[in-house]
């Protein structure tokens, strides 16, 4: 393909040359190596304790560094990993389907909407089968079949049966595994644990990261922590639109703190919008519920033909159903993937014929697989699923068939990495959902959790060791001007927080900033909404700085003040993803732009002047950033505009 | 709905604490009990009270950090069901309720409702883990593990380590979350090379941290949002006592 771009001199992403198949073996032969010996002498500080963080702290402390490991949450197994529900993909082919690491790469290049490194994801789907040997070893409980091998099922935008899981409850046992291996090494006294602790700043000495600056979240206390090199596995910022399917605690602070300490930030409209959560209820909703994709294995999806139906489901008849994704799409039909679900749901819904007591909401119904299969094997796939559905709705989903919209899940965007995995700043790795790398600008479903694992037990290693190899490293101390002026510039943060003492709380501007994302950044988007955005978004950032109401002091346990700075943040990132919203003027995989659809109303891109990777950099206050392009190449998987008909 | 709540305050680890008497008209059926706070928070912010503190944080019932005593029941007593799972149409208008946090020694009291839950992390330090280092693993299907055993592992592998089980138990005994961790690595194939050093040395730690004992009153099972059965503190006890036996 024709490209004039020229890649950014500050986005050396060191993509291995030569054959892909082999590009991750030779990459891994030319890194330094750290002799087992010296291992100990290095520290590293990793953030975030999710799959990515949390397996990434247990690798490296097995190898012998010195860990430092930080989360938010009281303990370490609480990371929003714990939520995925549905699966892990893996190219092992022990369905003998026809899968291979070669067609889970390919999937996977064309799930993205081709906005991803072929190699990134090349790398990705050969380590995922070694992921799944990890994993059973540790003991996670995967699915079984009756003779004792691992069972599979099939997954949105994939032909071939290559999710593992364990029951509902995939992303649980994943992360419990990966917790038990971390708290191994807290045991051992290789990782120094520190849970209950937010990192606020990121503090870079002579050009590479060196250490964060952290909150006690019982006593307050703000601390410097130093060390060789820095991780992120922060996770995504889905939280910035408030109501997302993650957890209230999840927050863009550790890398929107990086990114204004000079970290590249990539692709940051990427976010994925997830077809099958359960609708909003009312103004007081605080967060939406996923019901895992793995549903649509088994669920056809559907609504009235007639605008207006209000009968009950089941008085509905066949003939006046419409299964849309079925018809639309022979092929795929309820698998299609999470982008092309999402928003044929929107156009149905916005054609009156949506269900349920605001009219958004479709039908995901399992009487047809009840009757085909019996209840009992329905229970097996998903019982937990249906039972929290009842939980939260008052409706068994057994007999009526569930409600569901789609819901903000999950952020392809994030800081920008080389093919180490490490971000602009040297010494600063970003892994898991934190980073941009691998997705493209659509997430395959099942392909997180493999991502996550993959950076944290099988990359992040290698690349760590040669960059402590390589890297000439003095020794720093807390007295080092830039600890104290980062230490410093969070104190004076909380303080001004804390004398606001407006009329509004925290989470009334968060909602306000939300709604005004979701509609205007969000499923949809086209110039003219994303210019009104990006006026209106200093506007209420203004008054938050003006009226917000922080009660109570820095030292205590503070919720209210976390919030606050939490939010703070994603005003700034708000912008930041509109801007680039508004800038990419395309549509590409989630980020769909009015203005660029085919005749049939699917995302259209335009390689001759977006195949690239947008990496913004912060230039200032109140300064315009400044936007890197990183052309991306594929030489394996031509550009196509996706079918999945 | 109307409802009157009682809340448990308490500013600090220090702090003496008192239960506070709170009227909110706001309530919904359609909201969860979380939510519901949420909205009373947001009224005593506009009133310049400070809002109560509780943990939460995924809020679909996995993550575990939710967890207090309604009227004297976990998570407010109904099966399965965490309190941010649990939603107001439970609940009829005019409802007294009273919200404490976890009671436990093992368990002490951070803020409000949020109490400091980190001995269940050193318990699993301890021993609840199978010791492979990362590379070191053979092909998945090398390893065969019957549906029945799978499925058993996966029943006790389902905890969430919420604390339930010790807030509801008038030992505090912490047994049925020992028992979970126990019981899942221990009904595994891969588990079984330290079946007997994980048993001898999470039990020990348990005690440690100031967990009472097991009488077999069940509170735990009742209460155990996952559903964790009663059976993982038998399967402790038999392996705790075959390892004391070997390593007398």
């Amino acid at each position: 393909m024709a490209t004039t771009l020229e890649t950014s001199p500050l986005l050396q992403s060191r993509l291995p040359s030569g054959p892909i198949e082999t590009a991750w073996d030779r990459a891994r032969f030319e890194m330094k190596l750290v002799n087992p010996a010296n291992k100990r002498k290095y520290s590293i500080i990793v953030v975030g304790t999710g799959l990515a963080g949390g397996s990434a702290a247990a690798t490296l402390a097995e190898l012998g560094y010195q860990v430092k490991c930080f989360c938010f949450q009281d303990s370490p197994r609480r990371a929003h990993s714990i939520a995925a529900q549905g699966g892990i993909n893996a190219a092992k082919n022990y369905q003998n389907d026809g899968d291979s690491i070669y067609r889970l790469f390919y999937d996977t290049v064309k799930g993205g909407d081709f906005r991803a490194r072929e190699a990134n994801v090349y790398r990705l789907a050969q380590i995922s089968v070694n992921i799944i040997d990890q994993c059973v070893a540790q003991g996670v409980p995967f699915a079984r079949e009756y003779g004792g091998v691992l069972d599979n099922r099939s997954f949105g935008g994939a032909q071939v049966s290559r999710t593992f899981y364990a029951r509902g409850q995939t992303g649980q046992q994943l992360l419990l595994g990966a917790y038990q291996a971390l708290e191994r090494q807290i045991g051992l006294g290789q990782v120094q644990m520190y849970p209950r602790t937010e990192m606020l700043d990121l503090i870079v000495i002579d050009g590479r990261a060196r250490g964060i600056v952290t909150r006690n979240l019982i006593t307050g206390q703000i601390e410097v922590h130093l060390a060789d090199a820095v991780v992120l596995g922060t996770g995504g910022y889905g939280n910035v639109f408030y109501l997302s399917t993650n957890a209230k605690g999840s927050n863009c602070t550790a890398i929107w703190r990086a990114y204004k300490r000079g970290a590249l930030f990539g692709n940051p409209c990427f976010t994925q919008i997830h077809p099958t959560c359960i609708p909003v209820s009312g103004d007081y909703q605080s967060k939406l519920t996923l019901m895992s994709e793995s549903l649509r294995n088994d669920g056809r999806i559907w609504v009235p033909r007639r605008k207006g139906d209000m009968r009950p489901p089941n008085q509905i008849p066949e003939e006046e159903r419409d299964y849309y994704l079925e018809e639309r799409y022979p092929s795929f039909g309820n698998l299609v993937p999470r982008d092309v679900a999402s928003r044929a749901a929107k156009a149905v819904c916005d054609g009156g014929r949506g269900v349920g007591p605001h009219g958004l909401g479709v039908y995901l119904d399992f009487s047809d697989a009840i009757r085909r299969l019996g209840e009992k094997t329905i229970r097996e796939r998903y019982g937990n699923l249906f039972e929290m559905y009842e939980l939260i709705t008052g409706d068994n989903p057994y007999q009526v068939p569930m409600r569901i919209y789609p819901a903000i899940h999950y952020t392809m965007g994030g800081l920008w990495v080389d093919y180490h995995l490490m971000s602009t700043i040297p010494g600063l790795f970003v892994i898991g959902e934190a980073n941009f790398s691998d997705h493209g600008a659509n997430r395959l479903g099942a392909s997180a959790l493999m991502q996550g694992l993959a950076d944290g037990y099988f990359i992040l290693p290698y690349t760590m060791g040669d960059y402590l190899a390589s890297a000439k490293l003095d020794k720093v101390s807390v007295d080092h001007p830039a600890c104290k002026e980062a230490a410093g510039a969070v104190q004076e943060r909380i303080k001004r927080l804390l004398s606001i003492q407006g009329k509004r709380t925290v989470d009334s501007f968060h909602r306000e900033l939300g709604k005004l994302l979701w509609d205007e950044c969000g499923m949809a988007r086209n110039a003219r909404g994303l210019r009104q955005a990006l006026a209106r978004i200093p506007e209420i950032r203004e008054e938050f700085w003006r009226n917000v109401n922080v009660l109570g002091g820095n030292e205590e346990l503070n919720q209210s003040l976390e919030k606050a700075g939490r939010v703070a943040d994603y005003f700034e990132l708000a912008e930041l993803m509109c801007l680039d919203a508004l800038e990419r003027d395309e549509s590409c995989g989630g980020h769909f732009r009015e203005e660029h659809q085919t005749p049939e109303g699917e995302a259209q891109r335009d390689d001759e002047r977006f195949c690239f990777v947008s990496a913004w950099q912060y230039t200032g206050e109140g300064k315009q950033p400044a936007l890197h392009r990183e052309p991306l190449e594929f030489h394996y998987v031509k550009p196509s505009q996706r079918s999945y008909k | 709905m109307r409802l009157i709540l009682h809340v448990w305050r308490q500013k600090s680890p220090n702090d003496e604490g008192r239960m506070v008497r709170y009227e909110t008209n706001h309530a919904d059926p359609h909201m969860s009990f979380l939510e519901m706070l949420d909205v009373l928070n947001e009224e005593l912010i506009s009133n310049g009270e400070e809002p109560i503190a509780f943990d939460h944080d995924c809020r679909e019932g996995i993550c575990g950090s939710c967890g207090f005593m309604i009227n004297g029941k976990a998570h407010g007593g109904h099966p399965g069901t965490t309190v941010c799972q649990l939603h107001m149409r439970h609940f009829k208008d005019g409802d007294e309720l009273y919200l404490e946090p976890w009671r436990a020694k093992a368990f002490p009291v951070l803020k409000d409702l949020v109490v400091d839950r980190s001995a269940f992390d050193r318990i699993i330090a301890a021993g609840g883990f199978i010791s492979v280092r990362t590379g070191s693993a053979p092909d998945g299907n090398d390893i065969l593990v019957p549906k029945e055993a799978a499925d058993r592992a996966m029943d006790a592998a389902q905890c969430i380590g919420c604390g339930a089980c010790v807030a509801s138990c008038p030992n505090a005994s912490a047994s049925l979350f020992v028992g979970a961790k126990i019981s899942h690595l221990g009904s595994l194939p891969q588990g079984k090379p330290e079946q007997e050093i994980r048993a001898m040395r999470m039990v020990a730690q348990m005690n440690e941290e100031l967990f009472g004992t097991c009488t077999n009153l069940g509170e735990c099972e009742a209460t155990c949002p996952k559903h964790i059965p009663l059976e993982v503190i038998a399967r402790m006890n038999r392996d705790y006592l075959a390892a004391s036996w070997k390593h007398r």
